[in-house]
């Protein structure tokens, strides 16, 4: 069940100003494999999630000590190459967020900013990221249309296109149901399954439920702490921790 | 916090509770049947056991309920599950105590074949284990549970004690002993089948109070 770490985190604390989001945090991700944060609001998950790609950098007062080892790089070593970065780790936010673009140039847009401009490699990337979250056969005579007409899930599915359009390794979800209805969050968790041979996924989801179905390994984040980090099966029948027993039972939060 | 879903648990709780003290009166009545040769006694331990099958299927379905609206996890989660369980080995236990009655019922009119020795120590032996699953499991309780599990050795060596001494006392020296032998032998392995099912209870108790599988594992224990 193991597989390599793609991601290693080492002694990692990311300062606020003067708060302390996230205090000393130790895990390993295994690449192609589901891994889930879980946690009260606040409890520093979704800065976890934002350093992984460095998107921390863009708010201002954040300091960051310890290390996070990219495929055995540091990826806050001065010579990290930001948008090479975010290419390899890329994310998928909360609200579905397309440009307002046709959903073909949603696609290519990611790539033409990295300097492709042949045509030919531009469609059959467009056909592959559209074809690996399986909106091809409902798009593909749409592909001129704004992106912005799409409903909520196809939206989402074209915003995780759009990242594979420029070949990640890692992606990673911040709530990325969270304004999808149970149907199309279910389909949404099923192109995760599919997406995790390929793909290292991290998701971060206030939805317990959802985590104990989708994910592989599973984080307890409390008050920027990592209370416990696990199999998700363990996490959800035997957590070692009373405070993660405690959450994930509903006694708390 | 507290939870409205911890008064589903305590229901629950309830729930078990109340088939377990008729459980133990089942095997309590079917014993004293056994030792008094009381058709009376052995028939009601019979007429008996459908109300607690009825609270099995009650229980069950108590369970299923609350996993499907509460979706619950951890000390939750292994709390119902082991219900669940812990509600089959009751109900088969109950049962194993029809059966003996039965048998009660078959030799009840004969003269007994032989004192009764050993088969009253296994039947002393498997209440007190039944009785202490149960405590186990009330007051959550993984030692006891334990000591119960190292009593099922014992039980099997009575069992085969008896079903020896039958065979080769009795049956082989006498043919005509067969019947009478037969019904006292089946009398020790439903006992010693009842000790099995409460030695399930106290590992599923272990599993449910420190999420550690002892069972298959009796290295574990030691």
């Amino acid at each position: 069940m193991t597989t390599r770490n793609i991601i290693e985190v080492k002694n990692l604390s990311v300062f606020y100003g003067s708060f302390q989001a996230l205090k000393d945090i130790n895990i390993n991700i295994q690449a192609n494999r589901i891994t889930a944060l879980i946690g009260p609001s606040g409890c520093g998950k979704s800065t976890f999630l934002r350093t992984l790609n460095r998107m921390n950098d863009l708010i201002e007062g954040t300091r960051t000590v310890g290390q996070v080892l990219f495929d055995g790089q540091n990826i806050f070593s001065p010579d990290t190459d930001l948008l090479e970065l975010r290419r390899r780790v890329g994310m998928v936010f909360q609200r579905p967020n397309p440009f307002p673009l046709s959903i073909a140039e949603n696609i290519t847009y990611g790539l033409r900013v990295h300097g492709h401009k042949n045509k030919l490699f531009l469609e059959e990337k467009l056909y592959k990221s559209l074809q690996a979250v399986n909106l091809w056969d409902e798009l593909k005579d749409r592909l001129t249309d704004n992106a912005l007409s799409l409903t909520g899930e196809q939206q989402q599915r074209l915003c995780i296109a759009r990242l594979l359009a420029v070949e990640p390794e890692v992606v990673l979800m911040d709530e990325p149901c969270s304004a999808l209805d149970p149907v199309a969050t279910a389909r949404i968790e099923d192109l995760m399954y599919e997406l995790k041979k390929n793909y290292t996924i991290i998701i971060v989801t206030h939805n317990m439920q959802q985590a104990a179905r989708v994910s592989d390994f599973t984080g307890y984040f409390l008050l920027g702490e990592l209370v416990e980090f696990g199999e998700t099966n363990q996490i959800f029948t035997s957590p070692k921790d009373p405070r993660t027993e405690d959450y994930i039972t509903g006694r708390f939060g | 916090m507290t939870r409205y879903f911890d008064e589903e648990l305590l229901e629950l709780n309830k729930k078990i509770l109340e088939m377990s003290a008729k459980v133990e009166a089942a095997i309590g009545n079917s014993i004293k049947a056994l030792r008094e040769l009381s058709r009376e006694k052995a028939e009601a331990v019979i007429k008996e056991d459908d109300r607690i099958d009825r609270m099995e299927l009650e229980i069950e379905e108590k369970c299923l309920n609350l996993i499907a609206l509460y979706q619950p996890a951890a000390a939750d989660l292994r709390f119902i599950v082991m219900s669940m369980k812990i509600t089959t080995d009751l109900e088969r236990i109950a049962d194993l105590a029809v059966d003996i009655s039965q048998r009660v019922l078959e030799i009840a009119d004969q003269p007994l074949l032989k004192p009764l020795i050993d088969i009253p120590k296994l039947a002393t032996l498997a209440q007190g284990m039944v009785k202490d699953a149960i405590n186990s499991f009330v007051n959550k309780d993984p030692e006891l549970a334990r000591s119960v599990i190292l009593r099922d050795s014992e039980a099997d060596e009575l069992r085969n004690l008896v079903q020896s001494e039958l065979i080769n006392d009795y049956m082989r020296k006498d043919p005509e002993s067969a019947p009478r032998a037969v019904a006292l032998l089946l009398v020790a392995r439903h006992l010693e089948r009842i000790c099995d099912h409460a030695t399930n209870i106290s590992e599923d108790v272990i599993y449910m109070v420190k999420a550690e599988v002892v069972k298959h594992h009796p290295e574990s224990l030691k």
